[in-house]
């Protein structure tokens, strides 16, 4: 069962993989259909009781009848004074499964302390049972409310209070306490002694999230030192404000928090960015791009990428001292040549501005040839290409570059670059691979013709 | 309804019978009829428990969604919510309790927290000024729900959140409370092992609580040998993976939630013969799935490339049973026949479903791209293409090739704006399997992702990194092979038909979790002291008194059960993998599972974004 270790080792350096597959694609498949058969042959014989009553009544919706969502929706959408009282399937309650000894039990029962405590008797119920320590005095046996809690008046009675609500991890009385605390310590001492608790340090932060107290919660943490968890905090705040412009100020102001030197420099991106975008949209849409192919959104708050993006589809050809030019957008945000090119890529290719996207590629070597190079392999170029539909012509140029034949040919194939396939088959000497070819190709098309002048030619010296 | 709960070693049966008799006790304590208003997140793990015949039985006699504005008039003497602890739902109930003042009959307000009362809650009713109009405030304590006959949950989605990057400990406290409810039912559990910061919290806190019941002596003999809490932090890198297994897949891809799942419904049109192509139906096909269902339960835990025997199988046993119909002769025969027709029915439409499931995942898992040449693959885009491309990379990472490196599959993903969450999952299951990232490749990943979904995701970055799923390489070495080779987390031959090995449920890699579970139960852990201290927290060892005369006498041959929980999350591969080792022959050993939510990698890491719903833009 398990690998020996020179196995092992062996198995680590190589680079094959069994990936998930079927392993009889044919059969697996038929085995599906075999199921589905079997399931459509037998249907015949049973459809007409198809609403049986022993199996279980299920609406479309796959709710049972009788499951609590649908009867919400089923109660609720009878308005007035049911008159029609729906068909509930009967549910045995009294189970006689349950043994006897256990019946006596109901769970919250089993904590209150004492097991035959009269139901209505809630106002004495315990709210917090770990606090009745036999030895401790703590006692608190009604709920925690503020009014009971005003017994413990000196600053050491309140810790103490407070460490026995953490020693028994009850957030919610852990909580409690805290709430009273705040109320009766001063700030100062209160942020000193959570120094040293940790666990209800953690508590309060938690009661101040919930509770959105924003402004203590940041004085609090800087009370703590803890610099970046406040920045952080602050700058989460931007999430809540819809206006552009006061986003874009309090972005602004954020640039100044403590933040990590990693997360200041994003967040200083993020306000450029925003800042931009303020002025993109605002440029007049008046060429007629805009008009053949409107805007479905707003540019504002965008990623980058997105807004690159739209750059390079509406402001391609603007000058680089354009804040929209897609130019000008790679400079201030440092984008790396791959970034910018797959961004451009898409854009022109979904305009089907060919031209544009052939003048990516070319580059001048120092000869004064142009070759076609790209940041990307040209297979996912084709990828790109293909994606915005582009036709087989702009197509094969860029599938020809694709280096590994095998490859070639198969993105070729894909995209019916029939003259690759062919010319690479050549190339290879597979005659046996062209003869296969030829078949799939329209009897008289120039491809055959092809084919069979190139089987003829005495030239070639075939492999096969 | 739920006999199902009831199949496996340990009657699960018992639990849910408690909740229901508590459920009721609370209804009878708001005498008249009522009106339950939901928070509608409680439906579904309520229906678990009861159905509303149950409700209705105690004059409840109309079910609201909990919406802020006014109540719906209803003629009814209670008005009961039924609600989470929290803040907005707490402002919500005001407003409802605010509008009804103003109308003429008056009706008795009660609010039931589950699963536990808040003080924030009350108090923020106080400030709001309605905390006087009830009349009722009780808790509902459903802390651990039985979803199956082996599997229980709290659906506790934040759980893994507060306990890891908020530090707050009150799911390990409700937690506690609830196997402290399981003991009181099943027997006390005399050996706790665990693994973790927070297992050590549960298990003090537990043993503390027992302490202060020490009065009353738990007089059941014990159901459960031995309960292993294990921290979900101590195995970051299974539920990151895809799950391969018919139940994981079908979460993996359409979510299954308390119980059900949600499918498109086009492979579930019904054309009856003789009737016109019917419309399509458009709304979701939503399916409940456990082993109530005896098919389901034969296929769930099974390798997806597993499923399609599987299914052809039955396929052939249920077209035989049909066919007996012509052999049938004599009246008995045919009787006989007659009643087993409800069975037999059963038994195909289940078929049929299991089929169009099946399909439907085939058509994203199966490819036909098999040059050996991955590259190729990637020019060609489907989503069985993505899914095929998307495990190779991660069989790369578990098996530690080039997880140093900025791997160029990730990179085209970001670059083609694949889903947010997806990659997230595949930078996190790189860190995690090279112990932490370089700060280049570190710094790069981010560049990326917030320059390509925006900057606000700065905060969730910072969350992962919180939660230790993306790391920064110290300095000193990856220990991750050491760990992989140790606990044999990759098996090169993983059988996926039929298995021998747990690694069958991620093909090839088995989950850390549930190995250390099969170490613990043989040869036991000191055989791995040096791997356990490479994973994080502590590991530990506690024993619980039991009374005299409840010690088992174990019967020759006699399984013993092991209690697995799941601090933080489970995935449902980790649990076929541990259902798995509870069948094997010669394990000795059965498995009850517990955690506190049921995960795949995108719930999980969901849990920890700040803001999902912005993932897609």
């Amino acid at each position: 069962m398990m690998k020996n270790k020179a196995d092992e080792e062996d198995y680590w350096n190589s680079s094959k993989f069994k990936a998930f597959t079927f392993d009889d694609e044919d059969d697996e498949f038929s085995r599906l259909k075999e199921s589905k058969r079997a399931v459509n042959s037998i249907r015949p014989l049973v459809d007409e009781d198809d609403d049986e009553e022993e199996v279980e009544k299920v609406s479309w919706s796959g709710e049972p009848v009788g499951s609590i969502s649908w009867s919400v929706n089923e109660t609720a959408a009878s308005n007035q004074r049911t008159d029609r009282e729906p068909a509930f399937p009967k549910i045995n309650t009294d189970t006689t499964s349950i043994s006897k000894s256990h019946s006596g039990y109901s769970l919250s029962a089993l904590f209150k302390g004492e097991t035959h405590r009269s139901l209505s008797d809630s106002s004495v119920r315990l709210y917090a049972p770990e606090l009745r320590k036999p030895k401790s005095e703590y006692k608190v046996t009604t709920r925690l409310t503020a009014v009971s809690l005003e017994k413990f008046r000196s600053l050491q009675d309140k810790l103490l209070l407070l460490d026995y609500a953490v020693s028994a991890h009850d957030g919610n009385v852990i909580t409690a306490v805290l709430i009273y605390l705040k109320r009766t310590l001063s700030k100062e001492v209160l942020f000193r002694e959570l120094t040293d608790r940790q666990t209800a340090l953690r508590h309060f932060i938690h009661y101040l999230t919930e509770s959105k107290d924003q402004r203590l919660l940041l004085e609090l943490l800087r009370a703590l030192g803890r610099t970046e968890d406040m920045a952080l905090l602050q700058y989460k705040e931007h999430l809540g404000i819809a206006d552009e412009n006061k986003r874009r100020d309090f972005l602004k102001s954020c640039l100044s928090l403590p933040f990590s030197p990693e997360d200041s420099v994003h967040v200083e991106d993020h306000y450029t960015l925003l800042e931009r975008q303020i002025i993109i949209e605002v440029i007049p849409r008046k060429q007629e791009i805009f008009q053949k192919f409107p805007r479905k959104a707003s540019i504002l708050n965008m990623p980058l990428i997105t807004t690159l993006y739209y750059c390079c589809f509406y402001h391609y050809t603007e000058s680089e001292g354009t804040y929209s030019s897609p130019l000008n957008i790679r400079q201030t945000f440092k984008l790396s040549e791959k970034q910018f090119f797959v961004t451009a890529l898409a854009a022109r290719a979904k305009l089907k501005a060919w031209p544009d996207v052939d003048a990516l590629f070319t580059s001048r070597n120092w000869l004064g040839f142009t070759r076609k190079k790209s940041p990307l392999s040209f297979q996912r170029v084709v990828d790109v290409l293909h994606k915005n539909s582009a036709p087989t012509q702009v197509l094969q140029d860029y599938v020809a570059l694709v280096d590994d034949a095998e490859l070639r040919i198969t993105l070729a194939q894909k995209h019916k670059c029939h003259d690759i396939v062919i010319n690479t088959y050549r190339d290879l000497k597979d005659r046996q691979q062209l003869l296969g070819y030829r078949a799939k190709m329209a009897r008289g098309s120039a491809e055959e013709r092809k084919i069979n002048e190139l089987l003829n030619n005495s030239q070639i010296r075939w492999k096969n | 309804m739920a006999a199902h709960l009831s199949y496996g070693r340990v009657n699960l049966n018992i639990l849910r019978e408690a909740a229901r008799k508590e459920l009721r006790e609370f209804l009878d304590k708001c005498a008249g009829s009522k009106a339950i208003v939901w928070d509608e997140y409680l439906t579904g793990p309520f229906g678990l428990i009861a159905q509303y015949s149950l409700l209705k039985e105690h004059e409840v006699e109309k079910m609201f969604t909990l919406k802020s504005g006014r109540l719906p008039s209803a003629d009814v003497k209670n008005i009961i919510f039924f609600v989470r602890p929290r803040l907005e739902l707490m402002d919500i109930i005001a407003e409802n309790v605010f509008s009804e003042d103003k109308m003429h009959s008056p009706r008795d307000f009660h609010i039931l927290f589950v699963p536990r009362r808040s003080m924030l809650c009350e108090q923020r009713l106080k400030e709001q000024g309605v905390l006087a109009s009830f009349i009722n405030i009780d808790e509902y304590i459903l802390d651990l729900i039985p979803y199956d006959g082996d599997l229980l949950s709290m659906e506790y989605e934040s759980a893994f959140r507060e306990c890891y990057l908020e530090n707050d400990q009150t799911s390990l406290y409700h937690t506690a409370k609830g196997l402290m409810t399981l003991q009181a039912l099943y027997g006390t559990i005399p050996q706790i092992y665990g693994k973790g910061e927070c297992a050590r919290h549960v298990a003090n806190m537990m043993l503390r609580m027992k302490r202060e019941f020490a009065g009353s002596q738990n007089q059941i003999l014990p159901v459960f040998d031995t309960l292993l809490l294990l921290d979900r932090n101590v195995d970051l890198l299974t539920p990151l993976a895809t799950q391969l297994t018919y139940e994981g897949l079908i979460d993996e891809i359409y979510g299954i939630t308390n119980g059900y799942v949600k499918l498109p419904p086009e492979k579930f049109a019904q054309k009856k013969q003789g009737e016109a192509s019917k419309d399509l139906p458009t709304e979701p096909k939503k399916l409940q799935l456990n082993s109530a269902e005896e098919l389901y339960a034969e296929i769930r835990d099974k390798n997806f490339n597993a499923v399609g025997a599987a299914l052809s199988k039955k396929a052939k046993i249920i077209s035989a049973a049909f066919e007996e119909r012509h052999n049938a002769k004599t009246v008995g025969e045919i009787k006989q026949f007659v009643s087993q027709l409800p069975h037999m029915q059963a038994a195909r439409s289940s078929l049929a479903n299991h089929t169009s499931i099946a399909e439907l995942i085939k058509d994203i898992t199966s490819t036909v791209c098999f040059w050996g040449h991955l590259g190729v693959c990637a020019s060609l885009v489907s989503a069985s293409e993505a899914f095929f491309d998307n495990l190779t990379v991660e069989q790369e990472f578990m098996t530690g090739v080039d997880t140093d490196k900025v791997n160029t599959y990730i990179e085209d993903c970001v670059a083609q704006k694949d889903p947010l969450i997806k990659i997230l999952r595949l930078v996190s299951m790189q860190s995690v399997c090279n112990n932490g990232l370089k700060q280049k490749v570190l710094d790069y990943y981010k560049r990326e992702i917030l320059q390509t979904y925006g900057y606000e995701h700065i905060l969730t970055l910072n969350n992962l990194e919180k939660a230790g799923l993306l790391k920064l390489q110290s300095s000193s070495r990856n220990n991750y092979p050491t760990i992989r080779k140790t606990l044999k987390l990759w098996m090169e031959d993983a059988n996926e038909q039929n298995p021998n090995d747990i690694s069958y449920v991620y093909s090839g890699y088995a989950p850390l979790s549930v190995r250390l579970t099969q170490v613990l139960a043989r040869p036991g852990w000191r055989s791995i002291e040096e791997v356990l201290k490479m994973l994080p927290g502590p590991h530990f060892e506690e024993r619980q008194q039991l009374p005299a005369g409840l010690h088992k006498k174990r019967q020759q041959g006699e399984n013993r059960t092991t209690l697995v929980f799941f601090l933080g999350g489970v995935s449902y591969a980790e649990i076929a993998a541990l259902r798995f080792l509870s069948q094997m022959e010669d394990s000795g050993m059965e498995y009850i599972i517990a955690t506190t939510k049921l995960l795949n990698g995108t719930t999980w890491i969901k849990s920890l974004m700040d803001r999902p719903e912005s993932q897609s833009s």
